[in-house]
């Protein structure tokens, strides 16, 4: 237990250096993360302050395309899962308190989500929709709210028929009222587990689609469309792929290290280990 | 076993319409897709033809009533680039190029995951047990693509072209690209391994068999395996879900002409009867995958039973 503790706390400093970095990044950036300096393009990774981890192929600073980059990853990644999780919250209640057709059309509902791979239908809806921050947020938001509620119908199912909502009912609360009172509190822990993890998923995800050239348009930075630009200069310029991909690996492992702990924490019945 | 199977198909069967459904819609969310089909240049005359050459200025309901026997006949339209049936296109990159890419990396996840997940539970709580509890997290933290283009720059670049970076034809093409897509999938086996085989040692006939003197091998791989086999069925049906999206970002990567590609590589040109198709075959893998699952698993284990 002390073991994994140090590993949450080292999670926990990751993430919360991350988003630090981010809000800082127009202060902190040695250089313009948009204008181009053909000059100095491909130059290699130095000490020196001016371009530490290089510049791209457009001369652009590598450092301050990756600082800048940190706030789409991050607004992406908490607002899709925002989204996600109020709509799949609010859903969930109503499935399992109401049950009856409600229940049964928006579970099939889910059936037929859940018979998409993500990515394939965030391909297919951002390429009728036009690649835009605001399409990458509704889209994995949109996609996401099924885990939610399937979560909280199942114990909305349960919580319904214990005693304390009885009482509740009997005293005259309405449906409202249980609902914000009773229920929600109840339901909150695993959803809190299940959203951080889900964070750690839609930063992938938006990396994947910005990658594949459906991510926020050029020249605005975001570590996905990074990479694929990396990817063309593996020979010449091996410093373009390899610290955007750092950066995601390093911010997704300190969320699900985060995630590992409240699992522990939270909701002791959720199994371990994966 | 044949109520279950009934009721199994009937539920694919309505999950397969919902999924045309959603593709007949997908492309009419924006309006008229008569826009997406026709030149930048073209006037107002040339646009109602297309639009009624396309049966695109009929009522929504005849139309969705059309597209429903359509696409049960596999007709999804013709590529607007290629000019070609758009279903057939899909199938002939699917079979066998995707096909042969997700079958590599569901065995190299499955296979290696069976003896790595069953060393980590024999091994609990020591150094080999966290050593891959570390290296599952690692590998689950990281963009498979990232790890595509790593490989590449390892592979191909620093060690002098080892093995291809891209395209298809031998065994070694297919190396870097089943081990991209096969990463995450056989990490988060490897935990699920684990944990079906810890609860496995556990159960009165582990005990059994221990005291009747068999050796530790015997009653690991024998007696416990055979049981802990529900949950690696369960791994490869998810992990090959995984695989399909993982296909369209991993083909990409290395250049593999698969199913995943040609969806990507229709999206700037707005090919949209070919990324209906696309997505139509995904999400019907997806659902076959999803029954066959659920059958193996009474043929792994009689106690499961079929409701």
């Amino acid at each position: 237990m002390r073991r994994i503790d140090a590993l949450a706390v080292a999670g926990a400093l990751v993430v919360a250096a991350a988003v630090v970095l981010a809000v800082a990044a127009p202060a902190l950036a040695p250089g313009d993360p948009i204008k181009n300096a053909l000059l100095e393009r491909l130059t290699p990774p130095t000490w020196a302050r001016e371009h530490p981890l290089g510049t791209d192929t457009l001369g652009r600073d590598v450092a301050s395309r990756l600082l800048h980059g940190a706030r789409v990853s991050l607004v992406v990644g908490f607002s899709a899962v925002l989204v996600a999780g109020v709509l799949g919250v609010a859903l969930g209640l109503i499935s399992g308190w109401y049950r009856g057709w409600i229940d049964d059309v928006l579970m099939r509902l889910g059936d037929v989500q859940l018979a998409f791979p993500v990515l394939v239908l965030a391909v297919a809806v951002l390429a009728v929709l036009g690649a835009s921050l605001l399409n990458l947020i509704v889209v994995l938001g949109t996609t996401g709210w099924i885990t939610y509620a399937r979560i909280v119908r199942g114990e909305v199912l349960t919580l319904r028929e214990r005693d304390f909502v009885a009482a509740a009912r009997a005293l005259g609360a309405n449906d409202g009222w249980i609902v914000r009172r009773h229920l929600l509190p109840n339901v909150l822990p695993p959803i809190t587990v299940v959203a951080t993890f889900s964070v750690a998923r839609t930063i992938i995800a938006e990396a994947s689609l910005s990658f594949l050239g459906l991510g926020i348009p050029a020249p605005e930075p975001s570590w996905g469309a990074m990479l694929d630009e990396g990817r063309n200069y593996i020979t010449t310029g091996w410093w373009l792929a390899l610290f955007p991909g750092l950066a995601i690996l390093l911010l997704v492992l300190g969320i699900n290290l985060v995630g590992d702990w409240l699992r522990d924490v939270l909701d002791p019945r959720l199994e371990r280990g994966v | 076993m044949p109520a279950f199977l009934l009721r199994r198909l009937l539920h694919a069967v309505f999950v397969t319409w919902g999924v045309v459904t959603v593709v007949f819609f997908l492309v009419r969310l924006t309006g008229d897709p008569t826009l997406f089909l026709v030149d930048q240049s073209a006037t107002q005359a040339e646009i109602a033809h297309t639009r009624a050459l396309l049966g695109l200025d009929r009522p929504l309901a005849v139309q969705y009533a059309d597209f429903l026997v359509a696409a049960a006949h596999g007709d999804f339209g013709v590529s607007i680039r290629d000019k070609r049936p758009a279903m057939r296109m899909v199938l002939e990159h699917f079979w066998p190029a995707t096909v042969e890419l997700a079958a590599a990396a569901l065995l190299l996840s499955t296979v290696l995951a069976v003896p790595l997940g069953v060393i980590s539970a024999t091994h609990r709580g020591r150094a080999a047990d966290h050593a891959s509890r570390l290296a599952s997290l690692f590998l689950q933290s990281m963009p498979s693509f990232w790890l595509g283009i790593m490989l590449i720059l390892i592979f191909a670049v620093v060690l002098g072209g080892l093995l291809p970076a891209y395209g298809i034809g031998t065994w070694r093409h297919l190396v870097l690209p089943a081990v991209a897509l096969a990463a995450a999938p056989l990490a988060q086996n490897v935990r699920l391994v684990r944990a079906g085989m810890l609860e496995v040692l556990g159960q009165d006939y582990v005990r059994t068999a221990r005291a009747k003197g068999l050796g530790e091998r015997r009653v690991v791989y024998r007696h416990a395996l055979r049981n802990a086999a529900l949950p690696v069925i369960t791994v490869a049906g998810l992990s090959l879900g995984f695989m399909l999206s993982g296909a369209l970002i991993i083909e990409t990567v290395f250049a593999w002409p698969g199913m995943g590609r040609l969806i990507v590589q229709a999206v700037p040109g707005r090919d949209f009867p070919v990324i209906q198709a696309g997505v139509f075959v995904f999400a019907l893998v997806f659902v076959v995958i999803n029954v066959v699952v659920d059958i193996l698993y009474t043929v792994a284990d009689p106690r499961v039973r079929l409701r």
